[in-house]
């Protein structure tokens, strides 16, 4: 009996947390497409979400592309395959590690900051000063957050994809004697424009989960400063599992049919 | 019969488990202020969020200018809401936001005030509760006392006509106490508004109420002009203004 009533509840649980996040995705899609943007919160937020968010990209996606290299450059020189290892990282990188990494690093970040923030708001009463000011709270900090996120994360991938590419070349010529012209010539082969299009929309996805589930979890915070936690934590955790499962999807859809 | 500009309709309200108000009605008459007293955690600042429509009720009706406000869209809410000024217990001002933007914050939204007029009514309502200086600065700067009163400038920025103070005076010293509740009250007579104000200072009430409601165990129980509530003869209220520990209410 105990067991079926924790299984409702859970279900109750799962069920009002999908409906309300859907529910504020579509209260924010409207402030979006009735152009009620705030838009120079939205430049700040750029700023804070993403320009602040580069340099741990940055690292990330260079030893990641590095150390990929270092695995495989080794093995395909020893195959003489070591003309395809430029292929071979730039492959995983704009195709799978560019977003991934890139949408995983910020979730933990920017995700937590997000949470954390619009839910010390709830705990101060801020949110609702918002609503008592006759200001919705969905356009005054969803908005500008997903918005920002959204921009800055496929640029983030961008860079994150550069990077790993340049840190791979860069130990497969010092480590495994491949020239720059062949890792490069290997990467052109390899990768196409639509593959580095593919990836882009892959980030598009997570930056929208990254910025709906962080607000969601700020804006549902109860119980004070414990309560933040709570909240933060679970938008890094819930972030993090969603972008995983959503790369599959995606990578199914977009490259598992071709 | 005074014109009442807000009335609670037999309000039932529960977090959860717990009800907080069972069947409580309240009238706030129109141009006088409303002391609402009571224990702590009896309901009081719910009553003010009902009457904002921050909350919705379980049952019952809330009643602002004669219109049923707990169903009313979101966009005439938000028409509602403008008429009406929330001064909350903690001020919460935005903190990523300076004194001045947070009083300027609403008519930058809904008021078609050039850039210049909005800062010029800003600063003035800024110095109505004597913080002009403080237009520039962030919240985290201000004490207590300031964040009130800067939070009082937000609540009437706009002229509303009801407007609502939760605890006020609740923390601070015997002298920014005396000079919030002349604020208010000099607030409401410039405004020509209605005041709700929720409060534990019974001096600051005797000195600012037209009206006070006692509120005890989710029902208001007593109602009526100062003069006669202080002189009530129901034991809970008397229990309550004399600050006794012996008598009905429990402890």
């Amino acid at each position: 009996m105990k067991m079926l009533e924790d299984v409702g509840r859970k279900t109750n649980d799962f069920l009002e947390y999908t409906g309300g996040i859907a529910l504020l995705g579509a209260e924010t899609a409207g402030s979006i497409v009735r152009l009620r943007i705030r838009v120079s919160e939205t430049v700040n937020q750029c700023y804070l979400l993403g320009v602040q968010s580069v340099s741990i990209v940055l690292l990330t996606a260079l030893f990641t592309g590095m150390v990929f290299s270092l695995e495989s450059a080794e093995q395909a020189v020893q195959f003489g395959i070591g003309s395809l290892v430029g292929g071979a990282v730039a492959y995983t990188s704009v195709r799978e590690l560019g977003p991934m990494l890139s949408a995983v690093v910020v979730a933990g970040r920017v995700g937590a900051a997000i949470a954390a923030e619009i839910g010390s708001m709830v705990v101060t009463e801020q949110v609702e000063a918002l609503q008592s000011l006759g200001l919705a709270p969905t356009r005054f900090l969803v908005v500008p957050r997903l918005l920002a996120l959204v921009v800055m994360l496929p640029l983030l991938a961008i860079v994150a994809d550069v990077v790993s590419v340049y840190g791979g070349m860069w130990i497969a010529q010092s480590y495994a004697h491949i020239s720059n012209d062949v890792f490069i010539s290997s990467a052109r082969q390899a990768i196409g424009f639509s593959d580095v299009i593919k990836g882009l929309l892959k980030s598009l996805v997570f930056a929208v989960i990254i910025a709906m589930v962080g607000s969601y979890q700020g804006l549902t915070t109860r119980g004070g400063a414990a309560g933040v936690g709570k909240s933060t934590t679970g938008a890094v955790v819930l972030s993090i599992i969603l972008i995983f499962i959503t790369n599959f999807v995606l990578s199914y859809i977009l490259y598992g049919t071709s | 019969m005074a014109k009442l500009i807000a009335k609670l309709d037999d309000v039932t309200m529960r977090y959860g488990e717990r009800v907080i108000l069972e069947n409580c009605t309240l009238d706030v008459v129109e141009g006088a202020i409303t002391c609402i007293i009571g224990l702590s955690g009896a309901g009081k600042s719910t009553i003010l969020r009902l009457l904002d429509a921050l909350r919705k009720p379980d049952s019952g009706h809330v009643y602002v200018k004669e219109r049923d406000i707990c169903h009313l869209p979101e966009s005439e809410l938000v028409a509602m809401r403008s008429e009406i000024g929330f001064a909350f217990q903690f001020a919460a001002l935005l903190d990523s936001l300076s004194v001045g933007e947070n009083v300027a914050l609403a008519l930058r939204e809904h008021s078609s005030l050039t850039n210049a007029q909005i800062e010029r009514r800003a600063l003035d309502t800024l110095e109505s509760v004597g913080l002009a200086h403080t237009y520039d600065l962030l919240p985290s700067e201000l004490s207590g006392g300031m964040l009130k009163r800067a939070g009082f400038a937000r609540a009437v920025v706009t002229n509303p006509e009801l407007v609502l103070f939760d605890e006020p005076t609740t923390g601070l010293d015997p002298i920014v106490t005396h000079l919030l509740t002349d604020i208010i009250k000099r607030l409401r007579e410039q405004l020509n508004a209605t005041a709700v104000v929720i409060s534990h200072d019974l001096h600051s009430i005797y000195r600012m109420a037209d009206y006070v409601a006692m509120l005890f165990e989710g029902a208001i129980i007593e109602y009526g002009p100062v003069h006669e509530i202080r002189r009530s003869a129901n034991p809970i209220v008397q229990q309550f203004l004399q600050g006794s520990e012996v008598g009905p209410i429990p402890l």
